[in-house]
């Protein structure tokens, strides 16, 4: 049995119009990458922000059933918002740098969290900038608006700012999809390497890039969890045959 | 053919209703200006803008508007501070706090926008019986607080369509780092629309400072400098207003430069703004 850092229990969510997320229960493994995939509209993105509570956000949502983070239930009403969501950190399709500088960018996080001494916070700063890649290309220009930067140096410094608050668990949105092949591939070396430390949840429409990255794969097809297991287990031998259509590019 | 010649014909009267629409626009401010530089710059000189009225100033004798100049950047200077510092409070509280599309901030919008269209003497008015009811009377404070009231709907309005422009993404980004709505708020919301904010504060303050009813009896005039919140106060609108009103054309002539120095002083601020907004969109992300 692996050791599963998030439970979905089975989670149902509705928008005003109708259901996105029917009846889904699956376990999320621990320091792994776990992919998402599924034609558009299947409900992946709506199961991956579900699970930092950032549903919250959207007008007119619904959700009912459980997900367990380490055990306790994350739409708890007595659960700080806050709380769950610094320690599942989100990189989300388009980068969207803070209106501040690139130091500041990083720091937002631990400065929200009460981070205030500034030799911690520069040693902080430069470690995940690291973490990210970034480091060496904006090292003179930490002072610089973030939004002058290229997008894919912007998507990175966005992963530099989620992994700024310590976060367990990444949550990616198609983190890749609107960048240039050279800074998507960075994206994906970055995140095989924070695999060591982090549990990574990816959505993506890209099937090769799920091959390429994950261990863990969760098949969606219209709101419903329709097949999960092993990477390897799903691409060579998928137990369902919408598992199976879909992989041979059957639909999208 | 026929319908691409007519369609061509169609595009050319249109653009041209256009070009006629824009010439009278600009025309007219144009001609306000001319009129106003060309009565009032040649009564325009030192002792006008550096004096307080002396004795007789009113019959053409000695003296200078400096009151009004100051009591106007007073007025409206304290009024826009005033607003904004309310308007802030309520435009965030509209975005970030209120449910999208309930009912109260469905109602809170719709009385800003009446709000919007009362002629500025029924703020004078109320602001008069307010007065009145404290005891109190015309001031600095009182006009300060009906040209606030003014300036609300403005400042409110504006910086919600301001606000309406940042990005979700950049909400999503800062409350996914576990950021409290208000940090949200405060730290990227106020950041990113910075700029418009700034352009809305320098049309509350337009509205603010060129307004006289609003003023009349609120904050009353004197040929004193501005010295105290609870005393009354000159102003600009008003000093154009009382000179006008005289049969003599010398007096005529400087209520014409006191519209000058307004619209100088407006003009100045404008170009302030548009370099403070230069600044301060260095940051905005797009």
């Amino acid at each position: 049995m692996i050791d599963s850092v998030i439970q979905v229990r089975g989670l149902n969510v509705t928008y005003g119009d109708g259901s996105a997320v029917r009846d889904v229960s699956v376990d999320i493994p621990a320091r792994q990458i776990t992919a998402i995939i599924g034609p558009s509209g299947c409900g992946k993105t709506t199961l991956l922000r579900s699970m930092s509570r950032l549903l919250d956000l959207v007008e007119g949502v619904r959700v009912e059933g459980q997900v367990l983070f380490h055990g306790q239930n994350i739409y708890d009403p007595r659960v700080d918002v806050t709380e769950i969501r610094k320690r599942l950190g989100l990189l989300a399709q388009q980068p969207f740098p803070l209106p501040m500088s690139i130091y500041d960018n990083v720091a937002y996080g631990p400065r929200v969290h009460g981070l205030r001494e500034r030799k911690a916070l520069e040693a902080l700063v430069e470690k995940e900038l690291r973490a990210a890649g970034l480091w060496e290309e904006v090292k003179e220009r930490l002072r610089a608006p973030a939004s002058a930067l290229s997008i894919g140096q912007q998507q990175r410094l966005c992963l530099a700012r989620g992994l700024a608050v310590e976060p367990e668990v990444l949550l990616c949105d198609e983190a890749t999809s609107a960048l240039d092949p050279i800074s998507a591939r960075c994206i994906e070396d970055r995140l095989l390497a924070l695999k060591m430390e982090y549990s990574i949840v990816l959505v993506t429409h890209v099937l090769r890039q799920a091959r390429r990255l994950a261990d863990y794969v969760i098949f969606m097809y219209m709101g419903e969890l329709v097949e999960h297991g092993p990477a390897g287990q799903v691409f060579a031998d998928p137990r369902e045959e919408r598992t199976r259509a879909y992989l041979a590019g059957e639909f999208y | 053919m026929s319908t691409s010649v007519g369609k061509h014909l169609e595009e050319r009267i249109m653009l041209g209703l256009m070009i006629v629409s824009t010439v009278l626009v600009v025309g007219s401010l144009l001609l306000i200006l001319a009129t106003v530089v060309v009565k009032g710059a040649p009564a325009l000189n030192l002792a006008m803008l550096t004096q307080v009225p002396r004795g007789g100033y009113y019959l053409g004798k000695e003296g200078g508007i400096l009151n009004a100049i100051a009591g106007s950047l007073a007025l409206a200077g304290g009024a826009t501070v005033l607003s904004f510092l309310l308007g802030l409070g309520v435009a965030l509280y509209l975005q970030l706090f209120v449910r999208q599309g309930s009912r109260f901030a469905h109602l809170v919008r719709l009385s800003l926008d009446v709000l919007w269209g009362v002629p500025s003497i029924v703020y004078g008015a109320f602001g008069f019986t307010l007065l009145l009811m404290l005891k109190m009377r015309a001031s600095l404070l009182g006009g300060i607080i009906a040209l606030a009231l003014l300036e609300l709907p403005v400042m409110v309005r504006g910086m919600e369509e301001v606000m309406e422009m940042v990005p979700f993404g950049l909400k999503e980004a800062s409350y996914a780092l576990g950021a409290t709505r208000l940090e949200t708020a405060l730290r990227v919301f106020v950041r990113q629309a910075a700029p418009g904010i700034v352009t809305v504060m320098l049309l509350a303050f337009g509205r603010g400072i060129g307004d006289a009813a609003s003023v009349l009896f609120t904050a009353g005039y004197t040929d004193r400098m501005p010295n105290s919140l609870l005393r009354p106060v000159a102003s600009l609108p008003l000093a154009v207003f009382f000179q006008l009103g005289t049969p003599l054309p010398e007096v005529q002539q400087r209520a014409y430069a006191a519209a000058l120095v307004l619209v100088v002083i407006v003009l100045g601020i404008s170009l302030l703004t548009r370099l403070l907004v230069r600044r301060l969109s260095r940051y905005v992300v797009r």
